[in-house]
């Protein structure tokens, strides 16, 4: 049997107590105090476990963050002392893009590595901006393994980073005579990256290298965040260079297996300098997603590189642009203007920016990607609260700021890569799809609002008078 | 009376309240120590929101969910501004930005336990009817009927039912009363009691309830000739006898909340009992495998029908199916195998369990599959041969009318069912000891917390107050069946679709951030 992918995941318990989305509030003075009714004492989930016994020190009320919502606290007192808020604590967390329930989320799934369940239906927006505007197909006879969710081990979630020659070229006894670069394959779809904007150190640093290793992806990293304590993960890590200091990092270079290096309008031949350093090296080019990125991918693609990495705002969004698009249009521009051109199989495209679910990298394939660039969840897995203090200088209320286990860090980071591994073969599985390779651009896979919309509200309702999603 | 006809008796609705002490309610009405307990409250109050016994003076709580809020202001039994003391005091409860989501608003919720509790409308101000999803049915509007059309005639004299089995091959002629079923819930994902309640209300309405994929438990044999035995792919407790017993057989290909995955059941949730039903060790999850192995094409899903048929020569077979892109060539390929039903599941479905990926992004809604697959029917010259079942995110009887306006024959209902039972939508179905509030649990003392009475009861009532809801459209469009509802999209709207004052007209889709 060959080797199959493994993800080691370990639970790994967060350093804070986890903010819950709803507290209990409880009005003690009303409280009977001695009743032998008392709904602390049978809460299914024990979340008043260490909290009834001192009712009689009626102290102030408190906040239970691990409440359950089953609301039969509220319901079976006998005073009806109980009530419950949304936790105040958990409306700060995040912003307009990274919500609370992406947050809370995320932090489960590096507590335990494993793919959120729950029970009861879906229940959010119909539909709503970004990707949450398309749904992905399933298929109702067609399985990639005819075995469901045991015969998943079988789905392959590889993509490559190194160029593809095309078409390749046997001597006379047959054998090969093409000039045949690298191959990097990645087993997942996606490769690690720091945010730039948010605070870094070297424990940080350090989790991110091992858990680039744990998953064999990479990591890319900034010249300046390189260090010895990273020497045994150097096969995992991209330095990020750019014309102006490659040649003050040839050491970096010569131990790399790829390097990403800015774009710049000297691109060509600062691709041409780090040839002669290197020459099967893997070179990522990374490049502002603006209105130019589709035009830059043509033009980047005849030259001597492997992958182009695109850099949306944190948030997806096109960089410079009065209204911009986001990411899932941006992806669909980039891809389809290489498909046009007839030079999509020669690039790989990776996009970073906005990735903050498991979907988001599964439907960033279908739009048209090879892999994502997972940043900012890495620092949640962490136990970020994405409250920008980090930014201004101020201090973690985390505390990822100061000392931590780099272990601890990262496998809670290993857990979450974990988990949406799992999601992305669960819908995968779904979709009847063997490869993440062969879900590139298949957008006929996925469903989006306007066509749907159009296709059976059309006919009936007529022409759509609301643009957009309002 | 006769069943199968618009002249069934339907059951009588009886007061059955809610469990709890203390039921969640809109409003909130304190007391507070001005209260000199003069009474005056327990007087005027016709709703009985201030209890009062004749021997005891003292004031006690409110029963604020009774209260029918700042509407009763133009009243003049107003408790708040007729009170003495100016001691009472009326909020709305905030404990509402804390229940419910967008799909299931905290209002419907209420809207509906009410509706279980009376068996009547809400008299609460209650949006029962939309959700807060911004899409869908809750965007989709009966246009404003003529006044001219409005029919005189009693619920009595409105006929709800939906036939079955249109295929005339020689099958019985099933009517249910109601244009619902209760959709597949198996042994193992919701209490016993629970199970055999739907089925007894399930019996009381003339209409059917589905064993889900668990097996049949004994218990539900008394009300057999409702019960419709789900072959799902697991086969967990599929036995000839159990074919045998139903009046109807259900292949379910997919669920609409989790697409192109099996079923999965917490190991928690596998006792003995549910493992001794499903031949299966206690305490092991289990996942049924998708799709089903010996199905590969249309025609190997004609073997399964055919399979059916020949051990049952009386059951009609349904066919559940999810809502891929294909959908409408699936649906016409269900029925030239054989099937009577085709029952769509849309993506916003209920599950006991299912990864929260699946639920969000699998497969399309039910609002675009019915129209869809409706229309292809047609196409197809096959639309009066086959009876078209739609579920997966229908909610409340106006969902139910829309979706039959869209094209469905009738739908299937699992989660509403539910909530008439109480259920918060908490999501916690589905580990530990499941369900908190007795309904979806398999352990023994938290589903000793439902009776069935009790729960046979209030889903009647539930049904019965839907039931007043679809006369009421009918008669507006001087409709005197639902059937002739099928497929009438040209008597919906959608806001989206309308200019700005058109669409002033409508009800706005609400509109709320939640925390969910």
């Amino acid at each position: 049997m060959p080797k199959k992918y493994h993800i080691p995941i370990k639970t790994a318990e967060p350093r804070h107590n986890t903010i819950g989305k709803y507290a209990i509030i409880e009005f003690r003075e009303d409280c009977a105090g001695s009743c032998r009714e008392c709904v602390k004492k049978k809460c299914i989930y024990g979340i008043f476990k260490e909290n009834y016994m001192h009712l009689s020190t009626m102290n102030e009320p408190e906040y239970l963050y691990a409440c359950h919502s089953c609301f039969r606290c509220v319901q079976e007192c006998t005073k009806g002392i109980f009530s419950r808020v949304v936790n105040p604590e958990y409306r700060t967390l995040g912003d307009d893009y990274w919500k609370p329930e992406i947050i809370y989320k995320l932090w489960y799934q590096a507590h335990t590595g494993k793919v959120p369940v729950s029970g009861a239906g879906y229940r959010g927006p119909f539909v709503a901006a970004g990707f949450d505007s398309m749904w992905t197909d399933m298929s109702e006879i067609v399985r990639p393994t005819r075995d469901g969710i045991h015969g998943r081990e079988y789905i392959n979630t590889c993509f490559e980073l190194s160029r593809r020659v095309s078409p390749l070229k046997f001597g006379e006894d047959m054998s090969l005579v093409s000039d045949v670069p690298p191959i990097l394959e990645n087993p997942i779809p996606l490769m690690l990256r720091l945010p730039d904007a948010f605070l870094s150190n070297k424990h940080i640093i350090e989790s991110s290298a091992k858990a680039a290793q744990g998953l064999d992806t990479l990591l890319l990293l900034r010249p300046e965040d390189y260090s010895d304590a990273l020497l045994p993960y150097a096969r995992n890590l991209v330095p990020r260079l750019n014309g102006d200091n490659i040649m003050d990092h040839e050491d970096l270079i010569l131990k790399s297996r790829a390097v990403e290096l800015a774009f710049d309008s000297n691109i060509q031949e600062t691709v041409r300098k780090v040839r002669d350093i290197k020459y099967d090296l893997v070179l990522i080019i990374g490049i502002p997603l603006d209105k130019n990125a589709a035009s830059r991918a043509v033009e980047l693609t005849h030259f001597d590189v492997d992958t182009l990495l695109f850099y949306a705002d944190e948030n997806g969004n096109e960089l410079n642009a009065e209204h911009p698009r986001f990411l899932k249009e941006m992806i669909r521009e980039v891809h389809l203007n290489l498909v046009n051109n007839f030079i999509r199989q020669k690039i790989n495209l990776v996009f970073s920016g906005g990735i903050a679910m498991a979907e988001h990298m599964a439907k960033a394939i279908i739009c048209g990607a090879d892999g994502v660039i997972v940043d900012i969840p890495l620092l949640i897995a962490l136990e970020c609260r994405v409250c920008h203090r980090c930014r201004n200088g101020l201090s973690c209320p985390a505390k990822i700021d100061g000392k931590f286990d780099s272990e601890w860090g990262s496998q809670r980071m290993i857990n979450l890569m974990g988990a949406w591994h799992n999601q992305l073969i669960e819908v995968m599985g779904a979709m009847g799809i063997r490869e993440a390779r062969r879900l590139r651009g298949e957008v006929g896979r996925s469903m989006w609002f306007e066509d749907l919309e159009m296709e059976s509200f059309g006919p009936i309702f007529g022409k759509r008078k609301i643009a957009g999603l309002k | 009376m006769k069943k199968n006809n618009i002249h069934f008796q339907f059951p009588k609705t009886v007061k059955t309240p809610d469990r709890f002490r203390n039921p969640i309610s809109k409003y909130t009405i304190r007391r507070n120590a001005r209260c000199v307990s003069c009474g005056l409250c327990a007087e005027l109050c016709p709703y009985g929101v201030h209890p009062r016994y004749d021997d005891y003076a003292k004031p006690l709580r409110p029963l604020d969910y009774k209260c029918i809020g700042f509407k009763c202001k133009e009243n003049d039994f107003f408790c708040i501004d007729r009170c003495p003391e100016q001691a009472l005091t009326l909020r709305r409860n905030p404990i509402l930005d804390t229940l419910g989501d967008y799909r299931w608003t905290a209002e419907m919720l209420i809207g509906h336990w009410e509706m279980a509790e009376t068996g009547n409308l809400p008299v609460v101000d209650l949006e029962y009817s939309l959700g807060n999803s911004g899409g869908g049915f809750d965007k989709i509007r009966f246009k404003i009927p003529d006044p001219d059309d409005y029919l005189n005639l009693t619920d009595t004299d409105m006929d709800t039912s939906v036939n079955l089995n249109k295929r005339g091959d020689g099958r019985p002629v099933r009517i249910n009363a109601i244009p619902c079923y209760g959709g597949g819930m198996s042994y193992g994902s919701t209490a016993l009691s629970v199970m055999t309640s739907r089925a007894q209300a399930a019996t009381l309405l003339n209409t059917l309830t589905c064993t889900g994929e668990g097996g049949y438990p004994d218990e539900l044999i008394p009300y057999a000739d409702h019960v419709i035995t789900q072959i799902a792919t697991g086969l967990f407790g599929v036995r000839e006898e159990t074919i045998l017993r139903a009046p109807m057989v259900e292949f379910k290909y997919a669920q609409g909340a989790k697409p192109g995955l099996g079923g999965h059941l917490l190991g928690d949730k596998v006792t003995p009992e549910v493992a001794a039903m499903r031949e299966t060790v206690v305490g092991n999850a289990l996942f049924s495998p998708f799709p089903f192995h010996s199905v590969y094409s249309v025609e190997d899903h004609k073997k399964h029908v055919d399979w059916v048929k020949e051990i049952n020569p009386k059951a009609l077979v349904s066919v559940k199916v999810s809502t891929p892109t294909d959908v409408d060539m699936v649906a016409v390929g269900s029925y030239y195998a054989g099937a009577h039903v085709v029952h769509l599941d849309g993506s916003y479905g209920g599950t006991g369990a299912a990864p929260d990926i699946a639920k969000k992004n699998i497969a399309m809604p039910i609002e675009y599959a019915i129209p869809k697959v409706h229309n292809f029917l047609k196409e197809e010259g096959v639309r009066d041969k086959v009876c078209l079942i739609a579920s997966g995110g229908i909610r409340n009887a106006m969902d139910v009318a829309k979706a039959i306006a869209l094209g469905a024959d009738g739908v299937v209902i699992g989660t509403a069912e539910l909530v008439a039972l109480e259920c918060v939508r908490c999501g916690h179905c589905e580990s530990g000891r499941g369900c908190a509030r007795g309904i979806a649990t398999t352990d023994h003392e938290l589903g000793k917390i439902i009776t069935e009475q009790w729960a046979t009861q209030r889903i009647v009532n539930m049904y019965m107050a839907w039931r007043k809801q679809w006369c009421e459209i009918l008669r507006q469009y001087g409709l005197k069946s639902i059937k002739e509802l099928v497929g009438r999209s040209d008597l919906l709207v959608h806001l989206d679709y309308l200019d700005e004052e058109e669409r002033s007209k409508y009800q706005p889709a609400p509109q709320a951030e939640l925390i969910i």
